[in-house]
């Protein structure tokens, strides 16, 4: 009833082909901006901020990055853990080495670092699909995993192997209560959050898709498979870099190599699955679920054995979060392949309708 | 030079064991275009049902028989094996016929999770050990050929001959028997092979219960060299390289990529690794395949790629 276009007449090209052409979306997306930008600080406590909503950000970077590449270009990878690394880790060291770096310029820099070794074992693309593309990454994830940890360079030389980031600042404001570094994250997030729509709206999105669709028709209608494939790998690594850039910053402050292990690339890969592959909602919805389900399994099974009679250990718990996570995703490839993104356009469709059944 | 040897024929060794992972990668990649990121989570559960079972046997029975613990061991295990498959199958598979082979791939990794946590669960996740009565003690060989012979655990030969046994089976049970046959066809093409009348669903469960005996195998040798522990899981990721340089649709392939890998580990681990900090085998396995991959993207053994619009 209140949700649908009736009226809303489009008199020029530009207004037709803008990202949101419901008025009500753009309401509302602008509303949800306002709310995290304004309410959220005012409502939430630290622990919100610690162990829920800067992780969230931090990972729904991360997970729009695989998404450009996963569900927009169609090339699987298992290396994310790895250009979250590299970004962190040439990030911390342009902060270290040039002396008066600005902190987002390190950020951003940590990012093409990340998109130049993207494009680089992004290469294997050109000749394998696939699976043997994923062993492709997963060699990216295992080679970084080994220099992070055995070379010494980069860590500048640090004796105990973990780096870390003395102070946050930028342009005179120092980002260093959580309330501040959640509101940093958040404008790295909505930023990025429009350049990675407007990417996938603009051609090489739609390059990038029908590479997806079908690599050979694809080729055969004149789109160049090296610079397409390439430049998802690129874009996607950027992405992916910057968000390992925030989430050694801004949300470890100091952190090891293991912190990106073959485990996130995982686990940022079923981010994608779980929220929709080839949506940018969708990115937002599966970090969102993976963020806070261990979080409420962790206190909702203790109480729900303690019901029955039964004390459910903590290792009882991480099992039965294996099991969950694995059933979900089994769950949703099956009966939703396009993930949670695909229920939140179909709740829309139904409310375009609403009241009437057809 | 009996270092070297030594070296390689440790190398040899382990690639054995990486084989007979990868074995398992192998057969439902060929029986069902489903390449199999569970085989690791397979592999742990199979040892883990072995080692518990034998375990309980032998409480329940109070003797301290081994062979009697170990039989029923490896028989509940094979029963577990099978109650896999078929809820694979049941549960999973027979929902996704005709799928992408991306979709089916991260299905596998939903059933690695399942399997990791209902496996653990069950049958705890403590370190829990597997005795077969290998022998352990080393022996020293060519003695003749280097100076002062070389080193070889008997147990690495048993596994060795193990390895061999299976492959050598499961070429004949692919190739010459009629079930064989039909997993081949179900693998180039779900709908043609049913319209000729082969059942999808009962060959899917006969595949994965030959990978769960193939898992069992290969857990009971791993699990006895170095314990059971979910680190087992990692085995998988450690044959990966394995398969993809052998060629996926391959048995020898397999075996000879097993042993590529794992010659190719030990002697860089051993004459690169000091240059460079140690640790590398790893990666370098990765690196072997991915400069295989650049050059033949079918593996050395793999049959040729071809995309059809």
């Amino acid at each position: 009833m209140f949700y649908r276009e009736n009226g809303q007449f489009k008199t020029s090209y530009a207004a037709d082909q803008q990202i949101f052409t419901i008025a009500q979306d753009k309401w509302f997306v602008w509303g949800l901006i306002a709310f995290a930008a304004l309410a959220v600080p005012m409502l939430a406590d630290e622990y919100m901020f610690r162990a829920i909503l800067i992780p969230f950000l931090v990972l729904s970077l991360a997970a729009l990055g695989v998404n450009l590449l996963v569900g927009y270009c169609g090339q699987i990878t298992l290396g994310a853990g790895a250009f979250m690394a590299i970004g962190a880790y040439a990030a911390y060291n342009f902060m270290v080495r040039i002396d008066g770096m600005p902190l987002v310029l390190a950020m951003l820099l940590g990012g093409a670092a990340a998109a130049a070794f993207g494009i680089l074992f992004g290469i294997p693309s050109l000749r394998v699909r696939g699976l043997y593309l994923a062993v492709a990454t997963l060699a990216a994830q295992f080679l970084c995993d080994w220099a992070f940890l055995r070379i010494g360079w980069f860590t500048n030389y640090s004796s105990s192997g973990s780096v870390s980031v003395a102070k946050l600042e930028v342009l005179g404001w120092v980002v260093d209560s959580p309330v501040e570094k959640y509101l940093f994250c958040l404008a790295f997030v909505v930023v990025f959050a429009v350049i990675a729509k407007n990417l996938t709206r603009a051609a090489i999105g739609r390059q990038w898709m029908a590479i997806r669709d079908m690599d050979v028709a694809a080729e055969v209608i004149g789109i160049r498979p090296m610079f397409a494939k390439l430049s998802a790998f690129a874009v996607s690594s950027f992405f992916v870099g910057v968000a390992g850039a925030l989430w050694g910053f801004v949300y470890l402050g100091s952190w090891e190599p293991a912190a990106f292990s073959v485990d996130r690339s995982f686990q940022l890969l079923f981010m994608v699955i779980i929220g929709g592959m080839g949506s940018i909602m969708g990115s937002f919805f599966g970090a969102a679920f993976i963020v806070i389900l261990p979080i409420f399994l962790n206190q909702f099974l203790p109480f729900l054995g303690s019901l029955v009679g039964v004390t459910v250990s903590t290792a009882g718990v991480s099992h039965a979060e294996f099991i969950i996570f694995g059933s979900l995703i089994i769950f949703f490839l099956i009966v939703e392949p396009h993930g949670l993104a695909r229920l939140w356009s179909i709740a829309k469709q139904k409310l375009r309708l609403w009241p009437f059944p057809h | 030079m009996g270092f070297f040897i030594e070296t390689m024929l440790g190398g040899l060794m382990t690639g054995m064991l990486y084989s007979l992972v990868a074995l398992g990668f192998v057969l439902i990649f060929k029986a069902s275009g489903v390449f199999n990121f569970a085989q690791g989570a397979m592999v742990l559960v199979a040892a883990l049902a072995m080692a518990r079972f034998s375990e309980w046997s032998n409480a329940a029975l109070g003797g301290d028989s081994l062979f009697l613990a170990n039989v029923i061991g490896i028989i509940g295990a094979g029963a577990v094996m099978f109650l896999v498959a078929w809820a694979v199958e049941r549960f999973v598979l027979r929902k996704l016929v005709n799928q992408e082979g991306a979709t089916l791939l991260m299905v596998t990794l939903g059933i690695a999770y399942v399997l990791e946590g209902l496996g653990q669960t069950f049958f705890g996740s403590e370190i829990y050990s597997i005795n077969v009565g290998m022998p352990k003690d080393p022996v020293i060989m060519f003695e003749g050929l280097v100076e002062g012979g070389v080193m070889i655990n008997k147990e690495d030969f048993i596994a060795a001959a193990l390895a061999a046994v299976l492959v050598g089976g499961l070429t004949v049970f692919f190739q010459k028997t009629a079930i064989g046959r039909a997993l081949r066809a179900v693998a180039d093409d779900h709908q043609a092979a049913q319209s000729v009348g082969i059942p999808l669903n009962k060959t899917w469960v006969i595949v994965w219960c030959v990978a769960g005996l193939v898992a069992l195998v290969a857990g009971i040798i791993w699990g006895s060299k170095m314990g059971v522990q979910f680190s087992l899981v990692t085995v998988a990721l450690r044959a990966l390289p394995v398969v993809i340089l052998g060629g996926l649709t391959s048995v020898p392939g397999a075996i000879v990529g097993g042993l590529i890998i794992g010659v190719g580990e030990k002697l860089s681990e051993v004459y690169l690794g000091p240059f460079v900090g140690g640790g590398i085998e790893i990666w370098f396995a990765y690196v072997m395949a991915l400069i295989v991959l650049l050059f033949r993207p079918q593996g050395l053994f793999g049959e040729k790629i071809i995309n059809r619009v």
